[in-house]
């Protein structure tokens, strides 16, 4: 081997070791993004499966579904289908991260001098930029059926960072999912879990008919929190309080304590259990 | 002399009731190549997983290059490289895409983790596949492309987890060849393998691991004749075999392994006591005339067997 390759010294100072978190962690960013390239039929699904949500809903439910205080339905359901798309995040995150600790790449960076944090971190950012994406698409197909945020731009753009948050959150809890179940096949199996959750809301439904505990359950729901919160911001129909809970009041508080509280909870849980992964 | 730069003391390692090592020890002296042979489940990936700081030990101590895998483990990770018994790729990328992002992983500059990328895909044959995904590839090209992942910074010690399991003869040659140059470069090896003939190439030193413990550790060399030398008689009339057998067993006082069908007996003489001279003689007095007889070294499988087996009676 014509060059001898001789590793860079570890860095000593707090600073040096964060920057060469950081750059792990850009690195494996840019993994997802070539691995999009290398396999554009997935980004083309990822691109229209948002488009084909808004037509489904918007047009086969929304021909039959009453908008509480009147309004179009697909002003309605925009919010909805944000919150929707944002939390099942949480199962891509679950498949990229169970499919590489069981494939053994994970094996391969856990031997290598990288910062301990990056490979979570990775993971997650990647998740947030892909999300970005899908919901630049999600805005646009919205924009064509008739949606448009009324408030201005300040209330719009605080719309987005909720979704960035939460969605940021999420993808927390998929990389501990991810890490904790044993391989691939697990995960796979725990995808319909996401359904009933993101159904269980105020999404798609109002749910002023539904009976009391199931109300609750919805009113709770961080999925309800986020539809609320983005039909308040964005100016959508269906914004108003229908039945007063806490919750149902205060819908952008909601969605970030409960973002907060999911960061909280799954960053040093994950950190933990990549360190531990396989002892 | 200095430290080993591999050294394993009494490593213990449970999975729920599976006691996969039971004080296993290890010492590999710099620049020279380690073969660690042993059945299946005798705990030869956990010996390697936990010295390549993916595991720890429940008890027992192990350091790289003095460093603890345990306390030190960046140290070691440095200074190891690790190809283990499944390709750990990325499936979804190039191969050329794979290892410009290890190198980058590595802290290699972009500049750099490009050139190492090109130059190891030319090295080891891959260029022509380097810019297809590697779900297309062989298993050959996938463990090869896995070997060279872990080359991106030279290792000071490699491990090898079965590095040519599943590989066609032309891809083991230059596997076996590449270990070689990298030894001859400076490269600690540590490799596990269940081809006895790869140890036998390639190791200056071979460690039996059965049960979770080094049951017989030295060079290929010391283990076949520790088992002793054998002597090896084809008969003309494979009919005679079987009485041919308890001449052998006789002269040799060891039992005969005896092959009815091709006429084959093999006897284990230990230490030169019987001459291939007084086995001719003794054959032909009894009216049995070889066609062939011959004193050979055993091999390592044969080495291998008598280990393993005696541990099965022990335990
Ligand atoms: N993660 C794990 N969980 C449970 N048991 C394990 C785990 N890893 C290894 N074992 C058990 O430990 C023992 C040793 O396994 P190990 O993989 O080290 O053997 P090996 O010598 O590499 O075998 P092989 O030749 O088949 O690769 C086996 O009985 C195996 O079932
Ligand atoms: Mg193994």
């Amino acid at each position: 081997m014509a060059a001898p390759t001789l590793a860079p010294p570890a860095p000593a100072s707090p600073w040096g070791r964060l920057r060469w978190t950081l750059a792990d962690g850009v690195t494996l960013i840019g993994r997802e993004l070539s691995r999009l390239r290398q396999e554009p039929g997935e980004l083309v699904v990822a691109l229209i499966f948002p488009g084909i949500m808004v037509l489904l809903f918007g047009y086969v439910f929304g021909s039959s579904i009453g908008v509480p205080g009147g309004g179009n339905y697909r002003e309605y359901l925009m919010p909805g289908l944000f919150a929707m798309v944002t939390f099942s995040s949480v199962m891509a995150v679950t498949m990229r991260v169970a499919t590489d600790a069981s494939r053994g790449v994970m094996d391969r960076f856990r031997s290598m001098p990288m910062a301990r944090s990056a490979v979570p971190f990775g993971h997650t950012g990647a998740d947030v930029l892909s999300g970005a994406v899908n919901l630049v698409i999600m805005a646009i197909m919205g924009l064509l059926v008739g949606w448009q945020p009324h408030r201005g731009l300040w209330p719009a753009v605080q719309a987005f960072l909720l979704i960035f948050l939460f969605r940021y959150a999420m993808s927390w809890l998929g990389c501990y999912v991810g890490l904790a179940v044993k391989n691939e096949q697990t995960a796979d199996q725990m995808l319909p879990l996401v359904f009933p959750v993101t159904m269980l809301s105020n999404a798609f439904v109002p749910t002023g008919g539904m009976p009391a505990w199931l109300r609750v359950l919805s009113d709770w729901n961080p999925v309800s929190a986020l539809t609320t919160a983005l039909r308040q911001l964005f100016g959508n129909p269906g914004a108003a309080v229908t039945h007063p809970s806490w919750p149902n009041e205060h819908p952008v508080a909601m969605t970030v304590l409960w973002s907060v509280t999911l960061l909280a909870v799954f960053v040093p849980l994950s950190i933990r259990a990549y360190r531990r992964k396989g002892r | 002399m200095s430290e080993p730069i591999v050294v394993a003391e009494g490593l213990h390692k449970r999975f729920g009731d599976t006691h996969a090592l039971r004080g296993l020890d290890l010492a590999v002296p710099a620049g020279t190549v380690c073969g660690v042979l042993g059945p299946n489940g005798a705990g030869k990936t956990t010996a390697v997983r936990i010295l390549a700081t993916l595991a720890d030990p429940d008890a027992g101590h192990a350091r790289i290059g003095g460093h603890d895998v345990v306390r030190d483990a960046d140290r070691v990770r440095a200074m190891i490289g690790l190809a283990g018994q499944y390709a750990a790729v990325d499936e979804k990328l190039t191969g050329r895409g794979n290892l410009r992002m290890f190198g980058r992983l590595y802290h290699l500059s972009r500049r750099d983790a490009r050139r190492r990328a090109d130059e190891l895909l030319d090295r080891f044959g891959l260029a022509e596949a380097a810019d297809r995904q590697v779900a297309g590839y062989s298993g050959g090209m996938r463990r090869r492309l896995d070997l060279i992942a872990s080359l991106i910074l030279r290792p000071r010690v490699l491990f090898l987890d079965e590095p040519t399991t599943g590989l066609d003869p032309r891809s083991r040659g230059e596997i076996w060849d590449a270990v070689r140059e990298l030894v001859a470069e400076g490269t600690t090896v540590l490799l596990t393998t269940q081809y006895l003939d790869e140890a036998d190439r390639l190791a200056d030193d071979v460690a039996v691991v059965d049960h979770g413990r080094v049951i017989a550790t030295g060079t290929p060399d010391r283990l076949k004749a520790a088992i002793g030398d054998r002597v090896d008689v084809v008969l003309e009339d494979a009919s005679l075999t079987v009485r041919a057998a308890d001449v052998l067993a006789r002269m040799a006082g060891a039992e005969a392994a005896a092959d009815p069908a091709a006429g084959r007996i093999s006897v284990p003489v230990a230490g030169g006591a019987v001459r291939l001279a007084d086995v001719v003689r003794e054959l032909d007095r009894a009216g049995m005339a070889p066609a062939d007889v011959s004193l050979r070294r055993p091999t390592l499988d044969e080495v291998f067997l008598r280990l393993t087996d005696r541990e099965k009676e022990t335990v």
